[in-house]
């Protein structure tokens, strides 16, 4: 497969990914800022989280200056043009990728993204009250409508391969993102577990990455900080974990076709055993801020693996996709 | 001088549906009954079902110089136009024996240059024309086919009177809106397609891969074949993804290639892999870089001296623009008689040469009445409509000519023929044209049909898209 055609591939899947987290984290937001929260600046730590997780805090202070607020938080996230980060440009740079190898996507697919873009153009760019909560459905449904139909229409080969491989990667990077963030914001809550704030909270964080059932099923108990971040890191059967990821990114890697991607292999390989092998007590003993601070920079550092074995061509030398700066949590 | 003064004195169009007796001509009974007995809303809704469809799949052009219709639909008219089998029998004959004249004359002109010898084409037309490289003198392609697609735009004047208006040998475009509109067309109308047989266009990419495998270099078993575009902001990007796909091959831009010691290769995700021909839709001067010119981004550096040495193979060839350059047109019937020792089936327009003092002269005292176009132009860019324009407008275009008499040609405002086309006011005829697809390999092939382009404003006589035309589902009715 031509390398640019991968490319464009991978970037249009992780760019979907990404719209739908973004979707997830805003949906989330939103349902606990509905919870009765009397605390100083409960507010702007709030909807801190959101630009946090999704790395455009800095242009949102320039945009807007002054503390994080829901409207303004809200509108600049799902529908700003302007800020790269938001839902609106994920829709725009997906389709523009999945405009660039037209022909290597099946028309079904072309069409789901298209109309998507056509759709979300035709919405009003100020969201507000009850038109909130449809918008988010309607930005996960999309998702997984593309990728049912991905599934269902296209060859099994590696144009898919390379798909797959972009959905996994972010959907890894978003996962850790989330559970770090939200981590940093619950955490002063931990000694009141049990509490009704508290179940509500760590019940909205599991909700946000559809886990919340998954969570029930399993330990069928309170929920718990640490089980929490045991489910989406170390169970290999929740799909939005970190170990499920890392699954699926090292097999498709291992049925991609030729030998120019030892590197890569290499680094999910050990990745995936770490995941793997791991125990939550030994990640809460070396912090899971400082574990998931870690495991993001090897996910960089796998994409550039993955970039330079298959990715890259003649104009390398100019990155032609913003590469997101890991927020800095206070 | 021309025997034109027939056809100036403006006869009304055809008619292709009703006979002048007003009698609905029997290729177009079915599909009167059919269509027509529809209420007006409800052939306007199937429009409108068809434009959701077109923009649902992302069948758009980009017009330049218009950053607000950055994605455009081309409007689809959703009555067919319809010929029967033996009128594009004769259209099919005509084709196949320009575009063998025109082959033949590019491997002349790049090689012995009998056709200057004989005196039948003056030097310096070929020379001293722009669009003559001198790169390709010498250089012997497989088959000794240069214009392995042609598009060749027809205009009807009569019954039996087809003109060509113009030949198009270097990156025509239009095949996919000839493909989508059928595809289109079979989704709204199921039932016209069950009472009429019209001959299938669908093989068309089946046709043009046949026709791009013949055109490999000799002794390569298994050719790899790639499209090469200009990129997706380039106007007619659709169709090179569209004809990719549909041929099972790699869409390349100039940046996925690299010469290496003659061969051309692209960068894949298994690393580099050879090519053996380039369907490239980029135009010459952008090809390569160390060739041509040097700021462009979208060539390859190396390729022309990969292709000069039998390395690659372009489809179509450097240089083509020489033959469709609408100077050398009026050369094309001595050119059939010359190579092929054959009549023409189709005819030149009568075209005045503005370079000659005579023609010039008796142009500029017509204006009013004639279409004068650049010879380097195209798209419809840059022409003079004389019935249509303004006095002001034609003052305007007079000092253009004045200016640089060689660059322009003039040719008398035909009536072109006319179909029933869905307008506001409900069905009207409209002017319209036709440009089929013709594909030179080892032997020559076309599909029955082509794009049937029409201009939908009434009276309008000018069907190109980036100046509003529309086009329409074209028609082989089998016997």
């Amino acid at each position: 497969m031509l390398s640019r055609t991968a490319d464009h591939l991978f970037w249009m899947a992780r760019y979907i990914e990404r719209a739908e987290n973004t979707a997830r984290v805003l949906d989330v937001t939103h349902s606990t800022s509905l919870l009765p929260d009397d605390s100083a600046g409960a507010e702007a730590n709030l909807w801190y989280a959101p630009l946090n997780i999704s790395g455009c805090a800095a242009d949102y202070t320039a945009k807007y200056g002054g503390l994080a607020e829901s409207v303004s938080v809200t509108r600049f996230i799902a529908l700003d043009p302007d800020n790269p980060a938001s839902i609106y440009t994920s829709l725009m740079l997906a389709r523009e990728n999945a405009r660039a190898v037209r022909g290597a996507i099946t028309g079904e697919m072309w069409e789901i993204i298209n109309a998507t873009w056509l759709e979300l153009n035709r919405m009003s760019p100020t969201l507000s009250g009850n038109r909130l909560t449809p918008f988010f459905d309607w930005v996960k449904e999309r998702s997984h409508l593309f990728r049912g139909v991905t599934l269902g229409t296209i060859l099994k080969d590696d144009a898919l391969n390379f798909i797959r491989l972009g959905t996994f990667l972010e959907r890894a990077d978003n996962t850790a993102r989330i559970l770090d963030v939200k981590y940093h914001i619950l955490l002063p809550s931990v000694q009141d577990v049990g509490g009704a704030a508290d179940y509500y909270q760590w019940g909205a964080l599991l909700r946000s990455v559809s886990a919340l059932e998954a969570y029930r099923k399993i330990y069928r108990d309170v929920i718990s900080p640490q089980r929490v971040a045991e489910l989406l890191v170390l169970r290999a059967d929740m799909p939005r974990s970190l170990h499920a990821c890392l699954n699926e990114v090292d097999s498709t890697l291992e049925i991609i076709n030729g030998s120019t991607g030892r590197e890569a292999r290499r680094c999910a390989g050990e990745l995936h055993a770490s995941l793997h092998f791991n125990l939550i007590e030994n990640i809460f003993a070396e912090g899971l801020h400082e574990y998931l601070t870690d495991f993001l920079g090897r996910i960089d550092v796998l994409a550039k693996e993955i970039r330079s074995a298959y990715l890259a061509r003649r104009d390398e030398s100019v990155a032609p996709f913003p590469i997101r700066q890991m927020a800095q949590v206070q | 001088m021309h025997e034109s003064t027939t056809i100036l004195s403006k006869p009304p169009a055809f008619n292709e549906m009703l006979s002048p007796e007003g009698e609905v001509r029997d290729q177009y009974r079915d599909v009167t009954g059919q269509l027509f007995s529809m209420p007006l809303e409800a052939l306007s809704l199937k429009q409108r079902e068809a434009e959701v469809l077109f923009r649902r799949l992302g069948i758009t052009f980009a017009v330049y110089g218009q950053d607000a219709g950055a994605e455009r639909l081309i409007p689809f008219d959703v009555i067919p136009r319809i010929f029967s089998a033996s009128e594009w029998g004769l259209l099919a004959r005509g084709l196949k024996q320009r575009v063998r004249a025109l082959n033949a004359f590019l491997h002349d002109i790049y090689h012995g240059q009998e056709i200057i010898k004989a005196g039948l084409i003056p030097a310096h037309q070929i020379l001293k024309n722009s669009q003559y490289q001198p790169e390709m003198q010498g250089i012997d392609l497989p088959n000794q086919v240069y214009a392995h697609i042609a598009g060749i735009d027809l205009v009807r004047v009569a019954e039996n009177d087809f003109y060509v208006l113009e030949d198009n040998l270097r990156t025509p475009s239009g095949v996919s809106y000839m493909l989508e509109n059928r595809n289109t067309m079979m989704r709204l109308f199921p039932d016209l397609f069950a009472s009429h047989t019209v001959a299938p266009v669908d093989h068309y990419p089946q046709m043009l891969l046949d026709t791009l495998i013949e055109a490999a270099p000799p002794n390569v078993d298994q050719p790899v074949i790639v499209v090469m575009t200009p990129g997706a902001n380039n106007s007619a990007y659709f169709e090179h993804a569209f004809l990719a796909s549909q041929m099972g091959v790699e869409l390349v831009e100039g940046k996925d290639l690299f010469v290496h010691a003659g061969k051309v290769y692209m960068h894949t995700t298994e690393g580099p892999q050879q090519i053996h021909v380039i369907y490239r839709r980029v135009d010459d001067d952008f090809l390569d870089p160390l060739v041509f010119r040097p700021d462009s981004m979208l060539g390859v550096p190396g390729l022309m001296s990969a292709y000069r040495g039998g390395g690659v193979v372009l489809a179509n060839a450097v240089g083509t623009g020489v033959a469709d350059d609408k100077s050398t047109y009026l050369y094309v019937p001595a050119m059939i008689e010359f190579y092929l020792g054959e009549k023409p089936i189709l005819s030149n327009v009568p075209t005045w040469r503005l370079s000659e003092p005579e023609d010039l002269k008796y142009v500029l005292a017509h204006l009013p009445e004639l279409v004068v176009k650049e010879v380097q132009g195209s798209g419809g860019y840059g022409m003079l409509v004389g019935p249509t324009s303004t006095p002001d407008e034609i003052v305007a275009y007079r000092e253009r000519i004045l200016a640089s008499p060689a660059s322009f040609i003039a040719q008398p405002t035909l009536a072109l023929s006319t179909c029933p086309t869905l307008v506001e006011a409900g069905i009207a005829p409209r002017h319209v044209d036709l440009r089929p697809f013709v594909l030179s390999g080892k032997e020559i092939r076309l599909v029955p049909g082509g794009l049937t382009r029409v201009a939908l404003t009434e009276g309008s006589l000018v069907v190109n898209s980036s100046q509003g035309g529309g086009t329409k589902d074209t028609w082989i009715l089998e016997d």
